[in-house]
């Protein structure tokens, strides 16, 4: 009898005993080591696949060796990072040294979890005004950011020689070029115009070489970027899946010799250099008119330093952070990961160890912020940017019109 | 809901020695049991609150805050009443969404239920191999539906696609068909990878269903002269009552809040052609970081699902109290 009732006991202890386990785990960890020195230094950062990741690897532990401090780096994916960096806000648990995407800087900043830089002491040295704009939040540095990337237009050299077709250089002659590069099966140009931010990124060229601005896009000069795209699209110079089309589907096909052309970064160059009997050179994004400035969002990450509460970290973290914008590992990470410096007095030493990215490296004084003036509120407006190129492209809208619609949306 | 302890999951357990509790007075015993009964309880009851209760009461109160990754850093939300819920159905894209789920869900109910009832019906006719071909229809759900969605976009790619390369050697078809990128076809491209997707959930538990309609009434029928199309109507479909409602109600709620299917092929596009309340969501609270109003378009697509769910609920136990 009273078995009974103490295996039934048993039963609900044992019932109730994952939940205890459950709880119990939820109430450990958070707490780092605090006792007297620091150690080492945990690093976020989403360059998780090679040869990204091995490369910042060696990066990130020459400057920890410069701090010495040992490195804890962990890596997650791209798209993850976000989402990672709101659940470590949340539950304080934020790195000493994080990398985020130079247009989510200000969201961050903005969200009071970074520390500003200058504050710490550090020095933007000679990175680009361009480049600074997206690492300052209302007056603050809160990132410094040692390399970037942009965008330029890619050709395959056997086609066009073979076409007879010069590399163009404005906007009429792109479309006469892709017109006569279009052939059977090929496309004379491939771009990608898809419903995310990359849609957006890589309208931005086109949009601004042209005057226009983020700020507000139903003006006449985003109208006349928009129609060069239809007018491509229209004519049959590039296919219509370039609204599907993320940037690495768009160098398969300009690998696979589907296009002729196609505007991609140079993040491309170590996978276009493996495809067998591929010959390729790049030059600039064409211009509205010959001779005219080409305006180019950059890319790339930048370094902050969250608030951890722990200023013994902080310092060294700041010592860390920049360490990564120094010489020696500015130069590494540019050469390794097919990046320029975003300080144009480095950028000599790296494009003669990779030529092709002396198109890239050229742009750099004149990059322009993605955040530069929506800050925080950008992705709102990249979100009505690619809305309007896809309703413009694919939804039967007149460019003005599909622009008229997503800025008042 | 005391006798309810006899059925104790623990009896069997215990060997069935659950003594006979008649003419014993209350007392230490009765208080114990009691709280053993609330122990085997608690942890179904920590579990609902925790992982049910806790996220739709913490969605419903996002929907009511300017909640944005400020708020994941501060802590502070501040309450802004029904603004987000006016700024997500003031959104131009919203009644596209609306009109979206809802093509979406009839055209993917309607497909599966279908497909799935006629190979239910097949195969219940058993015939060599019907046991293997049968596993083989459970296939679409042990794929990772990432990686479905990479192959079906291969498939229907415009200029490379395997369907597209197909129909080109059709002598009638002229032109290649843009399944994923033009805005008439989007959608319905969309919707026939969720039919495939659906198909295997259908047929199961139809096929379940069949199984259960005795032959007998088959044999009585075919002797009143009741077969093939008039034994269907007059005795499958009738029988399958039941479980038809069943299919057809879990298919609406599963249906309405699809999101890897359409992100993995369109992600909504192309300009909106695919765009949903759940994907349009999802957008919000993950690419704009506007968790407030990803919150509230949320809380819209439980209440549609809630009226449905309600209607299983009801029609459930209607078949019941049968």
């Amino acid at each position: 009898m009273s078995r009974t009732h103490r295996s039934r006991t048993a039963l609900a202890a044992a019932a109730l005993g994952p939940l205890l386990l459950v709880s119990a785990c939820g109430g450990s960890g958070g707490t780092d080591d605090t006792d007297g020195a620091v150690t080492e230094l945990h690093v976020v950062d989403y360059y998780n696949n090679d040869p990204n990741k091995s490369v910042w690897q060696e990066v990130l532990e020459g400057c920890a060796d410069e701090v010495g401090v040992a490195l804890r780096r962990e890596t997650v994916p791209g798209g993850d990072l976000i989402a990672k960096v709101l659940q470590m806000s949340s539950s304080r648990t934020l790195p000493d040294v994080l990398m985020l995407d130079n247009p989510d800087v200000q969201q961050i900043a903005a969200s009071g979890a970074l520390t500003p830089l200058d504050e710490l002491g550090l020095d933007p040295g000679g990175i680009s005004e361009g480049v600074l704009a997206a690492s300052m939040y209302e007056g603050q540095l809160y990132a410094l950011q040692p390399v970037t990337n942009t965008l330029a237009l890619f050709y395959n050299t056997e086609i066009l020689a073979e076409a007879g077709v010069e590399p163009p250089t404005t906007w009429e002659e792109l479309k006469q070029a892709a017109a006569d590069l279009t052939e059977g099966d090929r496309y004379g140009l491939a771009l990608s115009a898809i419903n995310t931010y990359e849609g957006t990124w890589q309208f931005l060229p086109f949009m601004w070489s042209n005057g226009g601005d983020e700020v507000d896009i139903a003006t006449p000069e985003v109208a006349e970027a928009l129609q060069l795209w239809k007018d491509l699209l229209d004519a049959g110079s590039m296919s219509q899946s370039v609204v599907t089309w993320s940037q690495g589907d768009v160098a398969d096909q300009f690998a696979a010799g589907n296009a002729a052309m196609m505007v991609n970064g140079p993040w491309n160059l170590g996978t276009l250099e493996a495809v067998d009997g591929l010959e390729y050179d790049i030059v600039p994004i064409p211009a509205p008119t010959s001779g005219a400035d080409v305006v180019s969002p950059f890319g790339g990450e930048g370094w902050v330093i969250p608030r951890t509460g722990d200023d013994a970290r902080t310092a060294l973290a700041a010592e860390f952070v920049q360490c990564l914008t120094g010489e020696a590992a500015v130069t590494a990470a540019a050469v390794g990961t097919h990046t320029v410096p975003t300080d144009p007095a480095l950028a000599p030493a790296v494009v003669e160890q990779v030529p092709q990215l002396a198109s890239f490296a050229e742009q750099v004084p004149n990059l322009r912020a993605r955040t530069g003036q929506l800050g925080p509120d950008w992705p709102g407006q990249a979100t009505a940017i690619y809305e309007a190129v896809q309703n413009a492209l694919v939804g039967g809208m007149a460019p003005q019109d599909a622009l008229a619609q997503a800025q008042d949306g | 809901m005391v006798d309810g302890a006899t059925a104790l999951p623990g009896r069997s357990v215990l060997g069935g020695r659950v003594p006979s509790r008649a003419g014993r007075p209350p007392g230490r015993h009765a208080l114990r049991r009691r709280a053993v009964h609330l122990a085997f309880l608690v942890p179904a009851l920590l579990y609902l609150l925790l992982f049910f209760g806790y996220p739709v009461v913490k969605n419903v109160v996002m929907a009511f805050q300017e909640y944005t990754t400020a708020t994941f850093y501060t802590g502070e939300a501040p309450w802004v009443g029904w603004a987000n819920y006016a700024a997500v159905i003031d959104d131009p894209v919203f009644s596209r969404a609306l009109m979206n789920t809802g093509l979406f869900t009839v055209g993917s109910i309607a497909g599966q239920f279908t497909l799935g009832l006629a190979i239910a019906l097949f195969f219940h006719k058993r015939f060599p191999l019907s046991g293997v071909l049968r596993s083989l229809l459970l296939l679409p759900w042990l794929i990772p539906m990432i990686a479905a969605s990479a192959v079906w976009r291969w498939i229907l790619d415009t200029d490379n696609g395997v369907l597209n390369r197909a129909l080109g050697l059709l002598p009638f078809v002229d032109g290649r068909p843009a399944w994923l990128t033009s805005t008439s076809l989007a959608l319905l491209a969309v919707v026939i990878v969720n039919i495939w997707l659906g198909i295997p959930f259908n047929a199961t538990i139809l096929y379940g269903g069949l199984q259960e309609i005795p032959d007998e009434l088959y044999e009585a029928g075919a002797l009143d002269g009741a077969t093939g199309a008039r034994a269907f109507w007059s005795i499958t479909m009738p029988m399958l009552r039941g479980v038809v409602t069943v299919v057809l109600v879990l298919g609406v709620v599963y249906t309405l809040k699809v999101l890897d299917v359409i992100l993995g092929l369109t992600n909504g596009g192309p300009a909106n052609a695919t765009q949903t309340v759940a994907t349009l969501s999802y957008h919000l609270s993950f690419r704009e970081f506007d968790f407030g109003m990803g919150a509230a378009l949320g809380n819209i697509l439980i209440l549609i699902s809630l009226v449905f769910a309600v209607a299983y609920l009801r029609l459930n136990r209607r078949a019941v109290d049968e």
